[in-house]
């Protein structure tokens, strides 16, 4: 659509940067403010440069949760899209089986968080939990609260099951838009199953694709609540992510100035990579 | 062909529905039962758990607090988003790029890192422990996900229309209420479903934000599994009730969701 230029647009978009600004500027000032200076407590601060930063960047500790931050968004990513996409493709498109499917994949999805993670607690309990007690019946030695293998087994299960939701129905609703023309077109050329999906409905599906790589992406990497009640962090920090390790270290121990540090370079690399997700979303839109 | 079909999306949904299954299995069990007898149905049905719940009040408080700050998340902002949505789809002007990615930028910050700032801000404005403070926080990530879909939507909407109501007289005011927020009807409904999600399934922020009195259902089950040595039948009742707005909600929207999910922009 040609858009004219009008300034006077600002007007409409004055109530939206107010609240967002409200919400984000002075908070987001504050990490920052934190970040550079030392807290004796009282109010009482001390400019300390960029020594936080370059702990932080050193410290093994952070190295090793962020490390298993990608590994776990890596992991998420590598098994929800396929599959999503692979669910997407077989679902009804016409009659009864579209609203049962479309309700009952969405429920996962509106369980509050911490209820997700309690819920997958008592259902992997090796004793008294439904898949734990099946896994350890049929002879396997399942124990997530005990073995890390375990802990991180559950946690990608629980995901899986928590979010492979959304990329359904991203999917099914870019295969949606495919009009039946295509199809038939394909059939006259005796294009193969493997033909239609390579070069039909992929391209078509690749907007809604990128979003849902996208919002995969940022929410995987944010992951805090769902394995805080599920395994907590442990055992150990077998599944101790970046937002856990985080929230540890402000609220448990009030390290200000290193939680600050580290909070600056977590969202900047969350921005970096999405910036560059969205910088091919639009030129792809811009294409068109 | 057409049977194996079938069998990929049933064998999703029934992992799905498997561990709901659990949780509703034990919310209908007695703690005691549930610790010593392994069983795939309650052998001994109560509704003790629930009884409990609707008649403690520190309880069902908690649902009322997490609906009334969905709520007023949900209306602050769609009705603000509104008006920008518009105005990214229609104009160009100074900074709309810029300010749309800042506005996405926004969804992309980990909640972890606003926690305590957020503590202290809220705190200072004397908003702590408020339902507006909850619902204010998490226009953060509501707004730029409300201006995101809706601008999907209303992109969807030839210029046309907005062209002929001026030709034929309407006021900018007028031609908004009367003509193009009905057209996008359906839009509107999708993003006042995501917005109603997010804000009732996000905790970190609801948790940090309140003390006793605007108290999340999803922070009082925290507090109660682990005072009173995990009361599993109770836990699992009140999480059973969380899902029930959410599954109301879907219902509503069933037929607009899959667009909805793809913001809008298939």
């Amino acid at each position: 659509m040609n858009k004219t230029f009008n300034q006077k647009a600002w007007y409409f978009v004055i109530p939206v940067f107010v609240l967002v600004a409200f919400n984000a500027v002075v908070p987001l000032m504050t990490v920052v403010n934190y970040s550079f200076q030392e807290t004796f407590g009282s109010n009482v601060f001390a400019w300390e440069g960029t020594r936080w930063f370059k702990q932080i960047l050193h410290s093994e500790r952070f190295h090793a949760s962020l490390g298993r931050q990608f590994i776990f968004t890596f992991i998420i990513l590598l098994i929800q899209l396929p599959l999503g996409i692979a669910i997407a493709l077989t679902m009804p498109k016409k009659g009864w089986g579209v609203p049962v499917c479309l309700i009952l994949m969405s429920m996962p999805l509106l369980i509050p968080w911490n209820v997700v993670g309690a819920m997958w607690n008592i259902f992997a309990l090796p004793d008294i939990g439904f898949l734990g007690n099946s896994l350890n019946s049929l002879g396997f030695d399942y124990n997530f609260t005990q073995q890390s293998g375990d802990a991180w087994f559950t946690t990608i299960l629980m995901d899986v099951w928590h979010w492979t939701s959304l990329v359904v129905l991203l999917s099914y609703a870019g295969l949606n838009s495919i009009q039946p023309a295509y199809y038939q077109a394909a059939e006259i050329d005796g294009a193969s199953r493997w033909d239609v999906f390579r070069y039909i409905e992929l391209p078509k599906m690749k907007k809604v694709l990128t979003l849902a790589i996208l919002l995969r992406f940022m929410d995987s990497f944010m992951i805090y609540t769902e394995p805080f009640v599920l395994t907590g962090g442990g055992p150990g920090n077998a599944t101790n992510f970046l937002s856990l390790d985080l929230v540890k270290m402000a609220l448990g121990q009030f390290d200000l100035g290193p939680a600050a540090a580290m909070s600056l370079i977590y969202f900047l690399i969350v921005l970096l990579i999405c910036w560059v997700f969205y910088s091919l979303m639009m030129k792809d839109e811009g294409r068109k | 062909m057409k049977k194996i079909k079938w069998a990929v999306p049933t064998f999703y949904i029934i992992f799905l529905m498997l561990p709901i299954y659990w949780l509703l299995n034990m919310s209908f069990k007695s703690t005691t039962e549930i610790i010593n007898v392994y069983s795939l149905w309650p052998q001994d049905f109560t509704l003790d758990n629930y009884k409990t719940i609707f008649t403690d009040s520190t309880w069902y408080m908690g649902y009322v607090n997490s609906i009334m700050y969905t709520v007023f998340n949900t209306i602050i902002s769609v009705s603000a988003a509104l008006p920008a949505a518009y105005a990214f789809s229609r104009y160009k002007f100074l900074g709309d790029k810029h300010l749309f990615f800042w506005l996405l930028t926004n969804r992309m910050a980990p909640p972890a890192v606003f926690a305590l700032p957020f503590f202290q801000f809220y705190s200072s404005v004397n908003l702590f422990d408020t339902h507006i403070a909850i619902a204010l926080s998490h226009c953060l990530f509501n707004i730029p996900l409300a201006v995101w879909i809706l601008e999907g939507f209303m992109s969807a909407v030839p210029k046309e229309l907005d062209e002929t109501a001026y030709v034929d007289g309407y006021s900018f005011t007028k031609f908004f209420f009367k003509i193009f927020i009905p057209t996008i009807a359906a839009g509107i409904g999708i993003t006042m479903f995501f917005c109603f999600m997010f804000s009732w399934v996000e905790l970190l922020l609801a948790k940090t934000l309140t003390a006793t009195i605007a108290k999340p259902i999803a922070a009082i089950m925290t507090r109660t599994s682990s005072t009173s040595g995990y009361e599993l039948g109770l836990l699992a009742a009140a999480g059973s009730l969380t899902i029930l707005p959410g599954a109301v909600v879907i219902y509503f929207v069933r037929n607009y969701i899959a667009k909805g999910f793809a913001m809008g922009r298939v």
